[in-house]
């Protein structure tokens, strides 16, 4: 059935109200069965054997030592699996980066795997199999990978016919850039670099897989997406998608990194040859080994502007370390690098770079915070260098409806400028600042998805209402879901219960990633619950033996209408329940959509910070976040998705990062050296929401989880630059660079 | 792997003489317990000392204090004379970790453990602590900075286990502080960590020792440093001898945790401001 998503501006009775959310209790007793509680009978501990080495060929595996091992039932090598070489090459590359074939690529590149009855048995194993490398020329930085003679890490990836690790190119933008910098009174030229962050999701990745004789299998996992997990697991592993069941977990954050596959193939692989469920839970440094953090990167800057601020033309490029396959951050990150301004001339360049360090995954907003650390960064310094308020600058040249943005398509209504607004007249920004403080300000962009969803909603027969949707709750989207059902059936939030269903229940759903569980979700919820309460209208009319066109539904009740039959005693959604069994069965709506029209966001973020001059060390001292969330279906998870985005974005402005040493091995693989921030590391984050209405979703809503880890990298660079008085330029800026960054300012 | 948890150090010390094995003894196990988790130690006996009731107790003796090698940085942290007698070393002590890690954490695992960064180890050395360590045959006590030889390494013999540290009795004017660097807040490892102990007779330092972590491979005990501000009201010409001096006897490696040039120009830095805490607890005037 097709049902018109434009937005109403309907009055809500329930959205918007802060309930409790229902998995809350659950998880804080523990009751809650994340990705490493479910247990099998019979099942086997699966570990994987890594790569110490950042680039060898594989002369050979002997595994025969380990087989023999007490309590092993299966050893597992490439050999086990499926030869994809001429195959689909993002297939290819997942599997080969879930198990290697002929060159480890990284350190903590999958080798080898084991399952076991026991662990010891499983770990004794793992030692006992005797892996023969041959060392190979490794390159780890994204700089150092696009220079001559760079040893190559994919031999046969081409630039211009030439082997190159230089993987993608991709442009965007409109106008000319030279004549516009001939326009320009002023140009400023900027070069920075970022280092290579993780999501640091509190779980690691675990599963249980099994696969019977019949070749049917069942996973039960923590990820953002079951469903796309089947379809990758099924795809690798030459399974047929019916057979195989994925059941999502409970999910300890992902922010990306549990969008693609890393132990679950390997785990059904090994379920398959030793014919016994296998649970695989992979150790903190694996996580942070050979799972997917983001991109480390470089950029250089151009921009060109009048004395009235004006921005004349707009240049960047920005180069993306990929890990040992090629991705598409680059294009990703050149589409939103402008997206914030309104440019007569701008274009956007993103390079993709093969590095050995590990397959690169999504990390909220993927690509962009660095590419704004860049592009606002060098407009903070514009504005100074032209005596303009950096927050009048940017609204000077600020992206409206109807702008052509720069990565193609005509903006409709936008929160961009109205963000800025609210920078510009929050008590913030004229709060005091003493000696060693400084302020920044910086704006973000994020396009936010739609994609497949289908959702069922069942009425139960006493008026209760189970909602199934196949977006994995990542953020308290299973309070907003009942309350967006509660809304349309007109019942309370406590009458709704929202469950995630597996892949056997629902049609395919898109992982919930780009923003988008709430948003799509929540449109499929909306029809289903419109479809539903058409069943309940027909169900009272046969009640009351009158035509169905005589009846309405308001409040969660169906009313007869007309000068017949208006004086019927109004049947309730409880009564309508009650009677389904006699009346025609049960009652559900169902909706399936691929949701478009998914509205983009902007944010933009207020910074204050105090620098120990002479240790370097940086304390922010408070932090404002204002972004546009189309509607605030829960305001609590929609300000809760504000400050969790942007305390990931201060640590890594301020100090996490991977550190590699000379060997190309990973030094700080654990939370003690991969400084995440800590609690007391943080300001109480205050955040101002914006609802500016999506025009293509009858609620209005748009995506709220990633805008707002896109300012802080900036926003915080500009804030240090401003306590300090030299510009930084390398994130993270921890204690060292800064020093240093003095140091050489002569300061 | 055989667990013990005698009563007495007499019974654990037999204990552990008699293992042919690997042996280890158990404090609050915040490293023991992390390093057989990570598969780095196997041990084949491990002897839990908290059982020991000696070992569990803070005394006044007649020559200073004496702290059981159980005694947690939580109850540490409660005895009012002890904060009242060396507030940096007990404050050293409580910067380890977290509130979970304190309820179980001592000095002399942090001792023991011999991390070149171990945060009460340079508040114990400024102090002049000494470590009752007792075995078979004999005990002895040791002055903390003799005991670490190198990361990891220990000068206890096999069958060796340290009963107590021991504080001196704190004359009057006296006073003592701790600083270490961390990027974050807590939960973190030092970079740099300074401790400066001195006393003052009419205004003027007449003693001092300080002490110097996770720049060398071993905590360091500084007496160039010390000897930058005795006879001074650590006037600001003291304070630039004594950070040259703390510099100058940095002896650090560039690792993931911090730079070479980073740690020697920071320790300096810390020295400074460590000896006017110091100084301003002994009723130090400039
Ligand atoms: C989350 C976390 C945070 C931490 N933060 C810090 C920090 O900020 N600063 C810091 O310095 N450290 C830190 N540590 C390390 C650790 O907590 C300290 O070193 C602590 O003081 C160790 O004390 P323990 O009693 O737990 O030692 P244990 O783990 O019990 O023992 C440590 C070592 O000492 C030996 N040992 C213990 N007692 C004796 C004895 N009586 N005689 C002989 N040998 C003995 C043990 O055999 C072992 O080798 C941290 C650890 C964790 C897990």
């Amino acid at each position: 059935m097709k049902h018109d998503q434009k937005y109403t501006g309907q009055e809500f009775k329930v959205v918007g109200a802060r309930v409790e959310r229902p998995d809350g209790v659950d998880k804080v007793t523990g009751r809650a069965r994340y990705g490493a509680d479910a247990n099998a009978p019979g099942q086997l501990v699966g570990l994987v054997l890594r790569s110490s080495h950042a680039h060898a060929r594989i002369v050979k595996i002997d595994t025969s030592k380990a087989e023999k091992v007490a309590g092993v039932k299966a050893v597992l090598t490439s050999a086990d699996l499926p030869d994809l070489t001429n195959g689909d090459a993002g297939n290819y590359a997942t599997l080969v980066n879930c198990m290697a074939r002929d060159r480890v690529l990284y350190d903590g590149h999958a080798v080898a795997a084991v399952a076991a009855t026991d662990k010891s048995s499983a770990k004794k194993a793992l030692k006992l199999i005797k892996v023969t490398y041959e060392k190979l020329p490794h390159v780890t930085d994204v700089d150092e990978a696009l220079k001559k003679g760079a040893p190559l890490v994919q031999p046969t990836n081409k630039q211009d016919g030439k082997p190159s690790n230089k993987s993608g190119h991709f442009e965007f933008g409109h106008g000319d850039i030279e004549a516009g910098l001939l326009e320009a009174d002023i140009v400023l030229e900027r070069s920075y670099k970022t280092e290579q962050t993780h999501q640091g999701y509190i779980e690691p990745h675990a599963c249980l897989a099994t696969v019977g004789p019949d070749g049917s299998g069942e996973l039960w996992v923590t990820t953002q997406g079951h469903f796309s997990f089947r379809i990758m697991c099924a795809a690798l592993l030459g399974m047929d998608v019916a057979k195989l069941k994925v059941t999502s977990s409970e999910i300890g954050g992902g922010f990306g990194g549990k969008t693609h596959v890393w132990i679950e193939p390997v785990a059904l692989a090994l379920a398959r040859k030793s014919n016994r469920p296998v649970k695989m839970v992979m150790s903190r440094e694996e996580v942070f080994k050979a799972s997917g953090p983001t991109c480390a990167t470089s950029m250089d800057v151009k921009i060109g502007a009048k004395k009235d601020g004006t921005i004349t033309a707009a240049f960047i490029e920005c180069r993306y370390s990929d890990g040992p396959f090629p991705g598409i951050w680059g294009m990703l990150g050149g589409m939103t690098a402008w997206a914030c301004y309104d440019l007569k001339n701008c274009k956007a360049v993103g390079v993709d770079v093969l590095v050995n360090r590990p397959k690169v995954a999504a990390y909220r907003a993927p690509s962009a915070p660095m590419m704004a650390f860049g592009v606002e960064s060098t407009i903070d310094q514009l504005a100074k260098e032209l005596d303009i308020d950096p927050v009048e600058f940017r609204l000077r040249n600020v992206a409206k409806e109807g702008t052509r943005s720069s990565y193609g398509p005509i903006y409709g209504p936008i929160g961009i400028e109205p963000t800025l607004e609210a920078v510009r007249d929050h008590p913030h920004m004229r709060a005091k600042l003493r000696k060693n403080q400084g302020r920044g300000m910086a704006s973000g962009f994020w396009f936010n998805i739609g994609g497949q969803t289908c959702s069922d909603l069942n009425v139960g027969v006493d008026g209760t209402v189970n909602l199934t949707v196949g977006t994995v709750d990542v953020g308290g989207a299973r309070a907003s879901l009942s309350l967006i059902a509660a809304e349309e059936l007109g019942i309370s939030y406590d009458q709704v219960k929202t469950n995630i269903g597996d892949t056997s229940s629902l049609g395919h759903n898109d992982t919930t990633e780009g923003s988008r569980g709430t948003f799509s979700s929540g449109m499929a919820t909306i029809f289903a619950a419109r479809e539903a309460i058409e069943v309940m209208k027909s169900r009272a009319a046969q009640m009351w033996g009158i035509p169905e066109d005589a009846v309405e539904w308001k409040d969660g009740e169906a009313r007869a209408v007309g000068a017949e039959h208006g004086n019927l005693p109004a049947l309730s959604l409880k009564e309508i329940a009650a009677e389904a069994g006699a009346t025609g069965g049960p009652i559900a709506g169902h909706h399936e959509v691929t949701a478009d029209g998914s509205g983009v966001s902007f944010a933009s973020h207020i910074c204050d910070v105090e620098v120990d001059p002479e240790t370097g060390k940086t304390t922010v001292l408070r932090y404002t976040v204002v972004q546009d969330a189309g509607k605030a279906i829960h305001p609590d998870y929609v300000e809760g998705q504000f400050q969790g985005a942007a305390a990931q974005g201060i640590g890594w402005a301020l100090n996490e990062e991977y550190v590699y040493g000379e060997d190309g091995c990973l030094q700080n693989a654990g939370f003690l050296d991969y400084r995440v921030p800590v609690c007391s590391d943080l300001p109480f984050i205050d955040t101002k929401i914006l609802e500016i209405p999506n025009p293509n979703h009858p609620y209005g809503i748009r995506g709220v989880g990633e805008c707002s880890i896109v300012p802080p990298l900036a926003a915080i660079g500009n804030a240090v630059s401003n306590a300090v008085g030299v510009r930084l330029n390398h994130v993270p800026m921890s204690p060292p660079r800064i020093l240093k960054a003095l140091d050489d300012a002569g300061a | 792997m055989r667990y013990e948890s005698p009563k007495t150090t007499k019974e654990a010390v037999t204990l552990l003489s008699k293992e042919k094995g690997k042996t280890f003894v158990l404090a609050g196990g915040t490293d023991l317990l992390v390093k057989l988790r990570m598969d780095m130690i196997e041990p084949d006996l491990m002897i839990d000392i908290k059982r020991i009731p000696a070992m569990n107790e803070i005394n006044k003796t007649a020559t200073g204090f004496k702290i059981g090698a159980a005694v947690s940085g939580r109850q540490l942290g409660a005895s009012k004379a002890l904060a009242k007698a060396w507030p940096g070393v007990v404050e050293a002590t409580n910067l380890i970790g977290s509130d979970q890690i304190q309820g179980r954490c001592t000095m002399v695992g942090n001792l023991c453990n011999a991390s070149p960064a171990a945060d009460s180890v340079p508040a114990m050395i400024a102090a002049g602590a000494k470590a009752v360590v007792v075995g078979k045959a004999k005990r002895r006590a040791v002055a903390v900075e003799n005991i670490v030889t190198g990361p990891g390494q220990t000068s206890l013999a096999k069958g060796e286990i340290i009963e107590a540290i021991t504080l001196p009795k704190r004359p009057a004017k006296s006073g003592d502080a701790y600083l270490r660097f961390i990027p974050r807040t807590e939960m973190d490892i030092a970079v740099v960590g300074v401790a400066v102990s001195l006393t003052c007779k009419r205004g003027v330092i007449d003693s001092a020792r300080v002490s110097l972590g996770a720049v060398a491979p071993t905590p360091l005990l500084v007496k160039e440093a010390a000897a930058a501000i005795i006879g001074t009201k650590l006037d600001k010409e003291a304070l630039e001898n004594l950070a040259a001096a703390c510099s100058a006897a940095c002896n650090p490696i560039d690792d993931k945790r911090g730079t070479v040039e980073y740690r020697v120009r920071v320790a300096g830095v810390l020295a400074k401001r460590a000896a006017n805490i110091a100084f301003e607890r002994a009723g130090g005037k400039k």
